[in-house]
């Protein structure tokens, strides 16, 4: 036999369809493309940065190039008010956006999706009450509540991580518990249960994978929120003040004077870099959303 | 069968339903309490709790000597245990203490309320001018959705949903409040008011007027998208309903159709998701006012936590939290009064 069927290589088998399938429907969407070319291309660049740029030209202290340049042929971005240049500046800038945004998404989501499927698979008390929880977070003004944070912590990547990722969780919660809602109302669910299957077992076995495509959408859309939600906290001056990043230039511009002074060069490439990157994975995460949810594949755009 | 079970409905004695809508007013507002309560709870922990010694922060840097450190503490009821002092907090927030501001070295309470009106003014107006655009803009997109209005509108609307508001404010304080190049500033950048008003009513009300139009033009800008969003796709969903089929073999002109019977139905579902996504409209109001200098409640936020002056941020952090809460409920009530079925049920 060419393929032995047991049961893994036929489960991994059938992932593999779906997965062909799923990017078969991915393709149809012309901006979900766009937007995964563009991701591509920014990560790679910004994954690059130390290869293909001099990091040292951050470093206020060594550079000679006159303040607040327009662009020209030397810098092409122009300087910003210490000299350093505004395309060397924005590209480094982008680390830091990636990496918060991740991983603020990350732990947002992970907390999102265990309260989301714990209120579900147990109902009762337990559902009461971690949903009236949600139910006041998703209420509660997320930037408000992360400035608070990022304010009594101590500065820092790990605190800025910290306040989008435990602001920015009810939405996933909710819908995470409606999907989990609908997936237990299935037959296997039932079978699973009876053949003495544990909350573990069901909650490990059936529901989170029937749930995960669903989830990786939502952290498509989640990590476009918290690359906005770290860029305000960053001009708010709550950022790590030892790295560059978008929201910390735009910070630095308003607050050298750069503004008032007309310096369109040093403005507009960091908030370009925000809108180019978040509309990138809001983008994919709609066309996402498309593939994981047929409900929206008929109706709508 | 359902006319059998509908006549006693009908001739349900007013009482009882006038019972069921006060139990459900009372358990709405009872709700909404719970929340104040944990907003409390919250502003104690973030700000009492979790920076640690409060004392050591007000004396931040200070040489002091431990004498003066545990007077200091005695004289804030640090030295209570952590039950105490919250009591003693929740019973100083019932009767409006705040505590003194660090920096202001002035009642929290006396600055919110300075702030209040020029946030109100601010977010008020900007988000009924966003929720009428948005509210158009949807119903009009939505209407003949896949043509060249709806794509060109939903794509307007990601990308402006895609920029962070601070940034736009900047654009706009460069072009318009600055000036380009040749061309002239044609608002002010900064502030709610000229130091040089000639007195009156109406020039200082074309004067507030002249400074609100770049943060609020900014605003509208971020805030609208969502609420055409929302419009859009809850007018999508009416519209393969069965009784537009029968407006329209009613004979009803189009535009009829929508505004009697289409619109009204989606606007349900539109009113509650725009009173939950007020606090988009707070944040937005903390970088907006930062950058225009606006003298409201998010610049003193912006204020309290370059200090950080953090009696303050708690009493703004309890405000805007708190009146974001009662929007809610507010919402939650109008939409029972708004909906027959869910009155009716």
């Amino acid at each position: 036999m060419s393929a032995p069927a047991t049961p893994r290589a036929i489960a991994w088998s059938r992932r593999g369809a779906t997965l062909a399938e799923s990017w078969r429907v991915y393709r149809r969407d012309r901006g979900g493309l766009v937007g995964l070319a563009l991701l591509v291309v920014i990560v790679a660049l910004a994954v690059l940065a130390p290869v293909l740029t001099d990091g040292s030209g951050l470093n206020v202290t060594r550079v000679d190039a006159a303040p607040l340049q327009p662009p020209s042929a030397s810098h092409w971005l122009g300087t910003d008010e210490s000299g350093r240049s505004v395309l060397l500046l924005t590209w480094w800038g982008a680390r830091m956006s990636l990496v918060i945004g991740l991983a603020a998404a990350a732990l947002s989501v992970v907390i999102g999706t265990v309260v989301g499927v714990l209120a579900a698979h147990f109902g009762g008390w337990t559902s009461t009450l971690l949903m009236r929880f949600t139910d006041f977070f998703l209420v509660l003004p997320a930037l408000v509540l992360a400035i608070a944070l990022s304010t009594v912590l101590t500065r820092g990547l790990g605190t800025i991580v910290l306040a989008i990722g435990v602001t920015s969780w009810p939405q996933t919660a909710r819908l995470v518990r409606a999907q989990t809602l609908t997936v237990e109302t299935r037959p296997y669910i039932e079978r699973a249960k009876a053949l003495g299957g544990g909350h573990r077992h069901v909650i490990g076995k059936h529901v989170l994978p029937a749930v995960l495509p669903l989830v990786f959408a939502t952290t498509t859309l989640t990590v476009a929120s918290a690359i906005i939600a770290e860029s305000t906290l960053s001009f708010l001056g709550l950022g790590d003040p030892s790295r560059v990043s978008w929201g910390a230039m735009l910070k630095s511009a308003m607050d050298t004077g750069a503004v008032t002074a007309g310096a369109w060069w040093y403005l507009l490439p960091p908030g370009l870099g925000i809108a180019i990157v978040v509309l990138s994975f809001t983008l994919c995460g709609r066309a996402l959303e498309t593939v994981f949810n047929p409900r929206l594949r008929g109706v709508g755009a | 069968m359902t006319q059998v079970s509908e006549a006693p409905e009908r001739v349900r004695p007013r009482g009882e339903r006038s019972l069921r809508l006060a139990r459900l007013v009372g358990a709405k507002i009872g709700g909404g309490l719970v929340s104040l309560f944990l907003v409390a709870v919250l502003g104690f922990l973030l700000f009492r709790v979790l920076p640690g010694d409060p004392a050591r922060a007000m004396t931040r840097g200070a040489p002091v000597s431990a004498e003066q450190l545990a007077a200091l503490r005695h004289r804030f009821g640090l030295d209570q245990p952590l039950w105490k002092q919250f009591l003693d907090f929740l019973v100083n927030l019932l009767h409006g203490d705040l505590g003194v501001s660090y920096t202001y070295s002035r009642p929290v309470a006396e600055l919110i309320a300075e702030r209040f009106w020029p946030t109100v003014l601010l977010t008020g107006t900007s988000t009924v001018i966003a929720v009428l655009l948005g509210l158009w803009m949807g119903t009009r997109a939505a209407w003949r959705h896949g043509g060249t209005f709806d794509r060109l509108s939903s794509s307007v609307a990601l990308s402006l949903w895609s920029v962070p508001t601070f940034w736009l404010g900047l654009i706009l304080l460069m072009a318009l409040g600055v000036g380009v190049g040749p061309l002239p500033g044609l608002f002010p950048v900064s502030g709610m008011s000229a130091p040089d008003v000639p007195p009156g009513l109406l020039p200082r009300v074309l004067d507030t007027a002249h400074h609100l139009v770049l943060p609020c033009v900014t605003m509208v800008a971020v805030v609208y998208a969502q609420y055409l969003m929302v419009m859009r796709s809850s007018l999508l969903e009416e519209m393969g309903e069965d009784y537009l089929t029968t407006a329209r073999a009613k004979g009803l002109r189009e535009d009829l159709v929508r505004r009697r019977h289409a619109v009204p139905n989606a606007l349900l579902p539109t009113v509650t998701l725009i009173f939950l996504h007020l606090g988009l409209v707070v944040a937005g109001a903390i970088t907006v006012e930062t950058v225009f200098s606006w003298p409201g409640l998010g610049l003193l936020t912006y204020e309290a936590l370059r200090g950080p002056d953090l009696p303050l941020l708690q009493g703004t952090f309890i405000v805007l939290a708190g009146s974001v809460i009662v929007m809610n409920i507010l919402a939650d009530l109008l939409y029972h009064v708004l909906d027959p079925r869910v009155r009716g049920s």
